[in-house]
């Protein structure tokens, strides 16, 4: 491509002088200084969290309170910095989700090394772990940072679930038309 | 009551108080609206912890710079060191002392105000200069070169500009040139354009060296904090380095003061209404802290120009500028 020289204008007499530019930089201090103010007082008033943030990640259960992770360890696999780590465990037969088979013995979730990815939400088959609000994590010791099961349970709490697959399984094989 | 009141050494003494009162209550309390100004036109709050909207935030601050140890470093100049802040701040007290409020409020009816001011105010750079050089620090020494340097540059137009006006006004005592401007903005000095057509001119120019004199941006080469530390404070702690910034306000007190006085008519009421006795101090109370407002405004619009485009702008153009004002008004006066 052909260099474009670019005729560049004088300065008309105003500009030499300097002075609109001083004027207008006064003019444009004063309507920010009659505009709203644009921060947040930090600790007492917290953002507005869009949709689609990702937050701290988190465990879920389902509206009936039953743990939806069923320790497929999915996300244990997909996690590129290694901070998920899975104990599978079963389900005792005599329980009333039996049928779900498994359950995490224990979860742990390293947050010194996450890196808020939202990979294990994304490949999560149970819709059991969620990226949620909480932007903010701290805390004294390393072990303090390494969030277990009970933890991110509590983090998560329960969240509306539309298919409520595990419950249609049952009623499937009560019906006895299970795949 | 009254009687005992206007006794000479108890209205001394009373004006005094209220003169140190007043400087430091607009010095602790420009620090504040500096500070909420510049958060304001940065759109964010502002101090806002201490008291209602941050009020308190001025006592929070003296008590924390009175708590402070005021270190004299080894290898100052002591007395110079200790000297300094004193000498910085007493100039401008002594100045309010001849600055008139109203009609009747002025401690001292000076016959030379306007000189009184003006040889006070000088004596400010001088202790800048030594505070800087009794530091034994670069950063203060340089700053102290480029105080110099500067005030002598600005000092220059600005005495022009105080001729000029005292061709205008035939007179040095302050009171008397506000009492000229009596009967409407249009008789203030300001808008004089029948005696010189550059009075507006007149004006821009005292105040760019009125910034220019008393430190501020973007002429603040004093202070310089990306470039200096902290200018010629830079050694000082505590109340040490709390007096040299009080100092500064208490500076564009005067100036501000002394430019309403000049220029914006004073105690005298824009148009014509609430005018004489207390309204008169409330009037120039008004016109002095708009001017402070303007100084403040001004401070968080413009990046700190270059040294020399500072020299420049003083040698070039204010000083060739100020000559022609000078000279017109004498044609004008000897014509008309």
């Amino acid at each position: 491509m052909a260099v474009l020289t670019l005729e560049r204008k004088p300065l008309t007499f105003a500009e030499r002088t300097y002075l609109p530019q001083i004027f207008g930089g006064l003019k444009t201090t004063f309507a920010h200084l009659v505009r709203k103010k644009q921060t947040l007082e930090y600790p007492e008033h917290r953002p507005a969290i869009p949709p689609g943030y990702r937050g701290v990640p988190t465990l879920v259960m389902d509206p009936n309170g039953r743990e939806k992770c069923v320790s497929c360890q999915l996300c244990e696999f997909v996690c590129p910095p290694k901070a998920i780590r899975i104990t599978p465990g079963e389900i005792s037969p005599d329980a009333p989700n039996s049928h779900v088979e498994k359950a995490p013995q224990a979860f742990e979730i390293d947050m010194l090394r996450c890196i808020y990815c939202g990979l294990c939400q994304e490949v999560c088959p149970e819709e059991a772990i969620f990226l949620q609000n909480q932007f903010s994590m701290s805390g004294y010791t390393r072990a303090e940072m390494v969030h277990d099961k009970a933890r991110l349970y509590e983090l998560g709490g329960t969240l509306p679930d539309k298919h409520l697959k595990w419950d249609h399984k049952k009623a499937a094989a009560a019906h006895g038309n299970a795949h | 009551m009254m009687k005992f009141l206007t006794i000479e050494p108890v209205r001394v003494l009373l004006y005094l108080v209220g003169i140190i009162a007043f400087t430091a209550a607009n010095a602790a309390y420009l620090v504040l609206a500096e500070r909420k100004g510049a958060g304001r036109i940065q759109r964010r709050p502002g101090p806002n912890e201490a008291g209602w909207a941050g009020i308190l935030q001025p006592v929070a601050d003296g008590i924390k710079l009175l708590a402070k140890q005021v270190m004299v470093p080894p290898g100052t100049d002591s007395l110079l060191f200790r000297a300094a802040p004193l000498m910085v701040m007493a100039p401008p007290l002594l100045c309010l002392a001849v600055i008139p409020f109203g009609d009747t409020i002025v401690a001292c009816n000076l016959n030379i105000g306007l000189l009184f001011v003006f040889s006070f105010g000088s004596i400010n750079v001088m202790a800048l200069m030594l505070g800087g050089w009794a530091s034994r620090n670069k950063f203060a020494i340089i700053s102290s070169a480029r105080v110099v340097s500067q005030n002598v540059a600005y000092e220059i137009p600005m005495l022009l500009v105080v001729i000029t006006m005292l061709m205008v006004t035939g007179t040095m005592n302050l009171g008397e040139i506000v009492r000229q401007q009596a009967g409407g903005f249009w008789h203030w000095n300001l808008l004089k354009v029948w005696v010189n057509p550059f009075m507006p001119v007149t004006f821009i120019i005292f105040f760019i060296c009125m910034l220019a004199e008393t430190n501020r941006a973007p002429f603040d080469m004093a202070e310089a904090e990306s470039e200096l530390v902290a200018g010629a404070f830079t050694e000082y702690g505590g109340m040490g380095f709390g007096v040299f910034f009080m100092a500064e306000y208490a500076n564009i007190v005067v100036g501000c003061s002394l430019a309403t006085i000049l220029f914006l008519g004073g105690w005298q009421s824009p148009i014509g209404v609430l005018s004489g006795g207390w309204f008169g101090a409330a009037w120039f109370l008004v016109k002095l802290y708009a001017l402070i407002f303007t100084v403040i405004w001004i401070r968080w619009t413009f990046p700190r120009t270059q040294f020399y485009s500072l020299l420049n702008l003083s040698w070039k153009i204010l000083i060739p500028v100020s000559l022609v004002t000078l000279l017109l008004t004498g044609v004008m006066m000897k014509i008309l």
